[in-house]
This record gives structure tokens, C-alpha cells and sequence, in this order.
């Protein structure tokens, strides 16, 4: 049935649907996958909010929506992006700082910016602008980059990504760096470099530490080590292993599971969704949900391996191991492997900005698949 | 420039397939990890974190049981249970504590020690329990605290039941009563059944019974939310409520005493000598028990604790007297029983006796004497010469292990209340060791009259003189009288406890001594002679007066006991019991500073007799 590896069938002998697909630049299997993600999520959310309906409802319109978004994007030809890439990265650039004076301040961050009707933070539009900007810039240089090219793509990657943190948005600041890192990586830097920065990081560390305060030497250790703060941060992880932990094997049923359904659990329909779904369908459940991404993530990378171009692979890849930083960091924080970090559970979190930017980053997966067809023949 | 394109791309295409599989494998890799964690948390740990889920969902919650009614022998209710409204603080809830309790002060009257008693609990209680910091709440401030709920997070009024004693001073000294559970206390109990129930019986019955009255505490569990609310009942253990007990006390008895001995302090204690059970227990002055329900005002209580009448003194039960001349029916039993005297030879009283080598004589209370006079008369006239010389014969030692061991004073009765004293029965060795001196041959003389060192409680009296109505026959005076299960509704009575019966190996010992005593209140010549117009029953008894003051009358112009300050004033104590061939009630009187026993004291038991033996009503059936 659905087979990562599947070639495109011919255009002559393709059904109906499937040239429906092609009419409007979708893949298929990446589309029938988001689809089952978004509908699980919704089931997930109404089990998490505790059966309520109006949530799901509200988070079942930003869906439609974000899919919407989807399909707009897929319509825009790899071309069209690669040249728009530096007007949207100075644009998402401006906008971050234009937040920072004079942004809302939302559960005590500066994030928001509000644009009449509609509330958005400029930093999501860097998890794409930067990958976009970073495969911009290496697209028509000779791979791997050299040691000149180093400077601007860390400029390009850095900057915003120390705007979003000052924010402070840490979760959204890993991921933008992830992105843009991950597009350095598959461009091929090499791995003397990539030793290097690790040796110059880990000789960095401890100055840094000797020239910090020691209340920013508290700050960054309960953020590291959430169990030092056990009534604040550290409740979150303790609750959430618990809801986990007392799902078992097959989990305590749908609308079941006593910590997500008596707010033992915070955070249950955002950051927390995926313990609620560790508690209410055990670690099939689990196993289950993150094979899903794994599908999502294996798929989208074979678009971009089939990736004609420079920029179209870099971008593919990047908004790819992307998504994959998302799912790992979140899994990983609620099962408590990694500290504390606000990032959602990718399409299954209660929330609408980071939903468009990840439907805008699939909407320009599909693109790529879809273009990349038409440019061949 | 174009070739190298081409390799370029081709290189770059190989170059980006070899990364991605890299991420993709670093990827996997992760996610694997993730996966190994899931499995260690919902398999391996699955079972250590179905506990803390349990845990945190689920909540027991005590529920108090409610607390043992006590009835007298007819039925009236003597101790009870009454809604009452109660401060409850949940301190966890509270987010902050002190400046809640300085809100709560404006709107509801908080005392000191009700402050003092919250931070008591504080210390031992957890901080999800609701802690009393004020019960007994009247309307008005209950009205008052609702209107402004909403601002007293963790602070609520809950409905309980309070300790009622609708006697109040009449029954004080045999009831007892609750109070806040001490730091000392909860150590000694319980602390599964005490988690709901912030009161515990301090002293009388409610203390000596607190097992029985309290009954178990029943467990509600409760599935809660995060915030603490209840969302449902998962199941319940009902509470066992405590048990209701019936004394053998009937409170007209207590009531016709209180009223006898009116403003005189003092103690009655009366027994059914057929099987020990105790009929009426009383010490004056008394005090309102209700007072110390959910903790007295220390104004309350330093007015009680100062009085020089005592009010919280229990007379009946820790008052120790000379018994006086009340002593003298019981030396006559131990001279008959160790034959130091011929029950009927006279003995010449000419009002005084000489023991050398004290150069003084030892006084009759009758100035000239008795004249020729036995036994018996000895006893009905209470001569002092005849009972000084009876007491020379039997010497100190045959007195200490007659009275002891034979009629129970100088030791504990044994009665079901919680701090009775001993009184005090002398001896050499006693003497050397309590008070580090010799025994004087004076020391004995006075044993003989009920002086001196020889200490008795009234209700070792009323012990004593049951025993000599009964012939010998001892029974350990008991309150308890039954036992009420409320759930099944039985009623079992309590067993009478006896004791082995007084040694005595003169035959007609007991009559002589019953007659002697009923010659008391029947003859002219009886100290109690005035007791004994009108009675529709015949009565047997023992005046005394004990001096408390050493003193000759006119050595310091004195011309009679009304001259004297009521401190200084003898005591007063009367024995008695009856009728004579049946005795149904035994009963001791100490009056004190009362002056003459025979006065004073033996009107009082007479009260008594005659409302338990003239208004003999049939006990109404008891409730369960």
C-alpha cells in the first residue's frame, strides 16, 4: 500500500485521483499521512481537554486552514521560493525586531505581534526563512562550503536565532537553529569543521560559566536539570512520567487516563498532548504515533534525496529534520530524556501558529515532489 | 566551467545522499531512544507508576464516628452528641496562612489558645487535613463567615457533633469530659482512628471509657483532582459508632446529694453493696463539663483553678480525710477477728486515757466519759477510750494488714475512673520510709479514733461500709452497668467483680457490729440518733468528726464550733446503709469543716437513702 520508496507511475496510465494529485502538486502518501496525523490529534486533543468540544473545534478549523495554507504553498514552483528567500528572511528579520520593541508580551515573552485582526510570532517565520535563506545562499556556490561561506551562514542562522531566544522563546529558538543547521549539515560541511565548533563549544562553556552570575548559573541549571525545582518546572516531568508510566502496554482507554482527565497533568492539550496519549493508549499508542512521524519524515526525505536542485534538497531537507527535531525534542522532554523545552508535538498540540508554519513547510515538501515531475519531462 | 558543474552536481547529489542517510540514521537512532524510554516507563516501571497515579487520584478520607451516648441506671441521658458547627482550615489550600488568620480574627471571635491548639495540630497533622480552629461556632458567626467565604481560600465550616452533658454540674465528676486531643495524647492513641476526630475523653468516664466510646473510624475513598476537589466516592467503609454505656448511677441520687450538701463542700458516694455498682458519685462544688468542649478560655479556667472550694478537685474519688470515728466499726471487726477484746465485757471510760510515757492523757470527746461501757455501746456512742485501748491491743501492724488487706483502704479501689488515691493506711515501715521518722506509740492511740496518719477516701468509705452490710462480701465498685450496641441494638450487662470476702473469725462479729451501728441511728444514745426520726427503713451507720485543726474548745475563747473560722472546722463524714436485712444502698459523707458528723454529715445520707429506697421507680427499658 503506502511504500516510501514507491516511484511516481507514469503519467499515461495514472487514475483519476492520482492526476488529481498531480494537478494540484500533492503527494499522496504525504498527504494521506498528515490527514491520519491531524485526525488522530483531534481525537487526542478531545481526550486531553477533558471532552471539550469547542477546543477541538477551534483547533479543527486551524487545521482545515493550515491545510489549506498546504495546498497554497504546494502550488508555488521551487523557483519562485529560491528567489523570494532573502525578502522573506529580511522581512521575518524586521519583524522580529519590530517585536521586540513593541511586540505583546504573552505568558511573559515578547512573541507576539499583532496585525489587526490576527496575532502571529515572527519567529515562526524564521523556522522556514532561515533554512530558505541558508539553501539561497549555497545553492549556486561549490559543496561543501569553504571557510569564507561560514561567516555569513552562521550570521544567517545566529542572529535570528539569539533575537528569538532573547525573547525568550528557547523552544522556537532550537528549532530555527536546528533548521538552519541541518541545512549546513546536508550541504555537506565538513567534518574537520564540524569538529571544530564542537571543541571550540566545549572550550567556550566553561569561560562563559566563569563570567556568569550565579543566579544565571540557578536559571540555566533548573533548566537543565528540571528535578532541582521539583514543585515548579520540575512537576511537569514528574506528572507527565507518571500519566506515561501508568499507561502500560495498551493504556487506560480513550478519555480514561486519570492524570490528563483530573489536571494532574499540565499543559495536557499543548506541550504535554503526547503524555496524555501515553496514558490513554499505552506504548502501542505511543509506538504507533511516532512510527506515523517516522513515516512522515522517511517520505519527506526521499523528496528531498529526488530533489533535482541545490536549493530544493537543502530546503526539503532541512524543513524535514526539522519536523524531526520537533517530535524528538518533545517526545523526549515529556518522557523525560531532555529538560523541560516549550515545543509542541507537531500537529497534535493545541495551537495554530507553529501549525501553519509546518503546513507551509510540507505545502513546499510538496512543491518540490510535484515541480521536480514536471521539470523532468 | 559547465563540466565542472556537472561533476560538481553529481558529487553534490552523492555528498547529500551520504548526509542524509547520516540525520536519517542519527534520526532513527534517537527516536529509538525515545522508544527504550516509553518501553522502561509503561512496561518495566508500569506498576511503580500505577501506584502514584492511585496515588494522586485517589484520596482516603476518615469519617468520625459518632461518639458513645452515656445513660444513668433509669434510662436519662447524661452524656450526648449535638450538631455543632466547626472552623476547619485545610493549610495546604491556604496561601497565606497568617494573614488568613488575622482576616478570620475580624469576622469570627479567635481566642489565644485556640491559636495555640491550631498550631499544636499544625505540627502533627498533614497539611491536606482540615484542622479545627475554632468549634462551637454560635449562628451568628456562622452567618458572618458565609457572607464573606469567597475570600478564605481552605477555610470552611463543617457540620459535626459537639459533647453535650445536659446534667452539667451534677454529673461532672463522674462524666467527665472531651477535650482537644493533647500532643501526649496523640502519641498514646491511635493515630488511624484519631485522623477524623479532634476530640478525646480527658478524665471520668469519658476518659476511663474512650476505647469504647469512641468507636472506629470509617474511611471514605474519594477520587480527587489536582486541586483537591472531591470528583466522586469510590467506596466506603462506614464508620462503627462508639459504644453507648449505662452507669449504674442514678442521677436523682446525684441530684438529692448535690442538694443536701447545698453550699458545703464536699463528697457522697453511694454503692449498691449487692454488687459494687456505684449509685451516686459526688463532689462539691462541681462545674459546668460543657465549659471545656472545644477547648476552655483560659479566663474560664484560671476561675475554676482558683477557687479555693476547688471545684475541679474530685473529692469523692481524690480527697483523702481522716475518717475520724467512721474508722471505729472497722477496728472493732479486726479486734474481734484477732479476739484482743470479749465483745461484751465492759471497759471503764472515765473520758480519758493515760499511755505512758506521754503525760498527757488522751481525751474521750466526751468530757466525763462513757463510764462502764462494751463493745457495741463503744460503737454507738463512739467512745474514743474504748477504741484507744482497742487499738493499743491490736497493735499497729495486726490495724495496717487488717484494713488493707481485709477492707481495701490504703490501696485503690479499683473503680473504672481514672485517678483514684490511695489514702493511707500507716505503718512503721511506712512512716520510716515516707516521713524518715520512728513510730511512736502516740502514733498508734490515735489510729484508734481515725487520726493521725490514717487517710481514706469517701469512696473507700462507702467500700468499707458496703462490705460490712454484706457481712464480709466485697464487690470492686463499678460505674459501668452496660454495655449498648447502637448497630445491633444489644444490651450487655457488665459482670460484678467480686473480691474475696473479709476474713473475720469471731462468729457473730457482723451482727454485733451491724446491730452496734444500728443502734446509731435508733437509740437516744446514737451519735446519729436524729437521722433516724421517721424513717420508713431501718438504717445502720457511723458518724465521724475528724479534726482538721488541733484544738481544745475555749483554749483560745472559742465556746463552740460556730465560733470557729469555717476553715478550722472538723470534718463532718457519716457511713451508713440499709435497710439492715436487706441492704440495697451503702453510702459515704464527708462534709468539709462540717462539724459534727452526726449533725452535719448523717442528714445528707439519710437524703439519699430515702430518694433511692422511697422512690425506687422500675427502670425504663434502655435504648440501645
Amino acid at each position: 500500500m503506502l511504500n516510501v520508496f514507491a516511484s511516481a507511475p507514469p503519467r499515461g496510465d495514472a487514475s483519476l485521483g492520482e492526476q488529481l494529485l498531480q494537478r494540484l502538486h500533492l503527494d499522496g502518501q504525504l498527504l494521506l499521512a498528515l490527514i491520519v496525523l491531524s485526525l488522530a490529534g483531534l481525537a487526542i486533543l478531545y481526550g486531553a481537554s477533558n471532552q471539550d468540544t469547542g477546543m477541538v473545534y477551534r483547533q479543527a478549523v486551524r487545521v482545515a486552514l493550515s491545510f489549506v495554507v498546504l495546498l497554497a504553498v504546494a502550488q508555488i514552483s521551487p523557483q519562485f521560493l529560491r528567489q523570494w528567500s532573502p525578502w522573506l528572511f529580511a522581512l521575518g528579520l524586521m519583524l522580529l525586531l519590530f517585536t521586540l520593541h513593541s511586540g505583546h508580551i504573552g505568558r511573559g515573552a515578547q512573541r507576539w505581534l499583532s496585525l489587526g485582526v490576527v496575532r502571529f510570532q515572527p519567529s515562526e517565520i524564521m523556522k522556514i526563512a532561515v533554512p530558505m535563506m541558508v539553501a539561497w545562499y549555497l545553492h549556486d556556490r561549490p559543496l561543501p562550503p569553504n571557510w569564507k561561506q561560514l561567516l555569513p551562514l552562521a550570521a544567517m542562522i545566529f542572529i535570528p536565532v539569539l533575537l528569538v531566544a532573547i525573547e525568550p522563546d528557547l523552544g522556537t529558538a532550537l528549532l530555527i537553529l536546528s533548521a538552519g543547521a541541518f541545512a549546513v549539515f546536508l550541504a555537506g560541511l565538513r567534518l574537520r569543521v564540524i569538529l571544530l565548533i564542537a571543541v571550540a563549544l566545549a572550550i567556550a562553556t566553561p569561560i562563559v560559566w566563569h563570567f556568569m552570575h550565579v543566579y544565571q548559573r540557578e536559571r540555566l541549571l533548573t533548566f537543565l536539570d528540571p528535578q532541582r525545582d521539583p514543585l515548579g518546572a520540575g512537576y511537569h516531568i514528574i506528572q507527565s512520567q507518571i500519566a506515561i508510566g501508568s499507561g502500560g502496554m495498551f493504556g487506560k482507554g480513550w478519555l480514561h487516563g486519570s492524570q490528563s482527565q483530573l489536571d494532574f497533568l499540565p499543559e495536557s492539550s499543548t506541550d504535554f498532548i503526547y503524555a496524555v496519549l501515553g496514558e490513554q493508549f499505552g506504548f502501542i499508542g505511543a509506538i504507533v504515533l511516532l512510527a506515523l512521524y517516522g513515516f512522515i519524515i522517511a517520505r519527506s526525505l526521499l523528496i528531498a534525496l529526488r530533489a533535482q536542485d541545490t536549493y530544493s534538497r537543502l530546503l526539503a531537507g532541512a524543513i524535514t529534520m526539522a519536523l524531526f527535531t520537533y517530535v524528538f525534542i518533545n517526545s523526549g522532554m515529556v518522557s523525560g530524556i531532555l529538560p523541560v523545552v516549550g515545543v509542541p508535538l507537531p500537529l497534535v498540540s493545541y495551537g495554530g501558529s507553529s501549525l501553519v508554519t509546518l503546513m507551509a513547510g510540507f505545502g513546499m515538501l510538496m512543491s518540490i515532489h510535484s515541480h521536480r515531475k514536471l521539470l523532468a519531462t | 566551467m559547465a563540466r565542472i558543474r556537472i561533476r560538481n552536481e553529481w558529487l553534490e547529489r552523492h555528498q547529500f545522499t551520504l548526509r542524509v542517510i547520516v540525520v536519517g540514521s542519527i534520526g532513527l537512532i534517537l527516536l529509538l531512544a525515545v522508544v527504550t524510554r516509553l518501553f522502561y516507563l509503561q512496561i518495566v516501571s508500569h506498576e511503580h507508576y500505577v501506584t502514584l497515579a492511585e496515588g494522586n487520584r485517589l484520596r482516603n478520607e476518615p469519617v468520625m464516628p459518632p461518639r458513645g451516648l452515656i445513660y444513668d441506671r433509669n434510662g436519662v441521658l447524661l452524656a450526648e452528641n449535638r450538631p455543632s458547627y466547626e472552623l476547619d482550615i485545610i493549610p495546604e489550600q491556604v496561601p497565606d496562612l497568617d494573614a488568613t488568620l488575622k482576616a478570620l480574627a475580624k469576622v469570627i471571635d479567635i481566642r489565644p489558645q485556640d491559636l495555640k491548639q491550631f498550631d499544636d495540630l499544625l505540627k502533627t497533622k498533614k497539611p491536606f487535613q482540615p484542622l479545627p480552629i475554632r468549634s462551637n461556632l454560635s449562628d451568628a458567626e456562622v452567618a458572618h463567615f458565609a457572607v464573606d467565604r469567597q475570600d478564605f481560600p481552605g477555610v470552611d465550616i463543617r457540620a459535626t457533633l459537639a459533647r453535650y452533658y445536659p446534667l452539667g454540674p451534677v454529673t461532672a465528676h463522674v462524666i467527665g469530659y472531651t477535650g482537644i486531643i493533647s500532643q501526649d495524647e496523640l502519641a498514646r492513641l491511635d493515630p488511624n482512628q484519631y485522623t477524623s476526630t479532634s476530640q478525646v475523653g480527658k478524665i471520668g468516664i469519658e476518659g476511663a471509657y474512650e476505647s469504647l466510646l469512641h468507636g472506629s473510624t470509617g474511611v471514605r475513598q474519594v477520587e480527587a483532582d489536582a486541586q483537591g476537589r472531591t470528583v466522586r466516592v469510590v467506596s466506603y467503609t462506614p464508620p462503627v459508632p462508639g459504644k453507648n454505656l449505662y452507669l449504674s448511677i442514678d442521677v436523682r441520687l446525684q441530684e438529692a446529694a448535690e442538694k443536701a450538701l447545698g453550699s458545703n463542700s464536699g463528697a457522697v458516694v453511694a454503692i449498691d453493696p449487692r454488687d459494687g455498682g456505684v449509685l451516686a458519685l459526688v463532689s462539691t462544688p462541681s462545674f459546668d463539663p460543657n465549659l471545656f468542649i472545644g477547648g476552655i478560655s483560659p479566663a474560664d479556667f484560671s476561675k475554676l483553678n482558683t477557687d479555693p472550694l476547688q471545684p475541679l478537685f474530685n473529692r469523692a474519688l481524690r480527697g483523702q480525710y481522716p475518717p475520724g470515728s467512721t474508722i471505729k466499726p472497722f477496728l472493732a471487726l479486726a479486734a474481734l477477728n484477732y479476739k484482743v477484746v470479749d465483745p461484751f465485757k465492759n471497759l471503764m471510760c472515765p473520758g480519758y486515757l493515760y499511755v505512758p510515757p506521754n503525760p498527757h492523757p488522751y481525751r474521750d470527746w466526751k468530757a466525763g466519759g462513757h463510764g462502764e461501757i462494751d463493745l457495741p455501746n463503744a460503737i454507738t456512742q463512739s467512745c474514743d477510750v474504748y477504741f484507744y485501748t482497742v487499738a493499743l491491743k491490736l497493735g499497729i501492724d495486726r490495724i495496717h494488714d487488717y484494713l488493707t488487706t481485709q477492707l481495701g483502704f490504703g490501696e485503690p479501689s479499683g473503680i473504672d475512673l481514672m485517678g483514684e488515691r490511695d489514702g493511707v493506711v500507716p505503718s512503721p515501715l511506712w512512716k520510716r520510709q515516707t516521713l524518715h521518722q520512728p513510730w511512736y506509740l502516740g502514733d498508734l492511740v490515735i489510729v484508734g479514733i481515725g487520726q493521725g496518719y490514717l487517710l481514706v477516701t469517701p469512696l473507700q468509705l462507702a467500700d468499707g461500709v458496703a462490705a460490712i452490710a454484706m457481712h464480709g462480701e466485697r464487690f470492686v465498685p463499678q460505674l459501668l452497668h452496660a454495655i449498648g450496641d447502637p448497630l445491633s441494638g444489644k444490651i450487655t450487662d457488665t459482670q460484678a467483680h467480686a473480691l474475696p470476702p473479709v476474713q473475720e473469725s469471731y462468729a457473730s462479729a457482723w451482727n454485733i457490729v451491724v446491730q452496734a451501728m444500728k443502734n446509731v441511728v435508733a437509740t437516744w444514745e446514737g451519735t446519729a440518733h436524729n437521722i433516724g426520726i421517721g424513717a420508713k427503713y431501718s438504717i445502720a451507720g457511723k458518724t465521724g468528726t475528724a479534726q482538721v485543726y488541733r484544738k481544745r474548745l475555749g483554749v483560745f475563747g472559742e465556746e463552740s464550733e460556730a465560733d470557729i473560722p469555717k476553715a478550722l472546722r472538723d470534718n463532718a463524714l457519716f457511713i451508713a446503709f440499709a435497710p439492715v436485712n436487706d441492704p440495697r444502698i451503702a453510702v459515704a459523707v464527708e462534709v468539709d469543716h462540717g462539724g459534727g458528723g452526726g449533725g452535719t454529715a448523717a442528714p445528707i445520707a439519710r437524703a439519699v437513702m430515702d430518694e433511692y429506697l422511697l422512690h425506687e421507680i422500675n427502670p425504663a427499658p434502655k435504648q440501645p
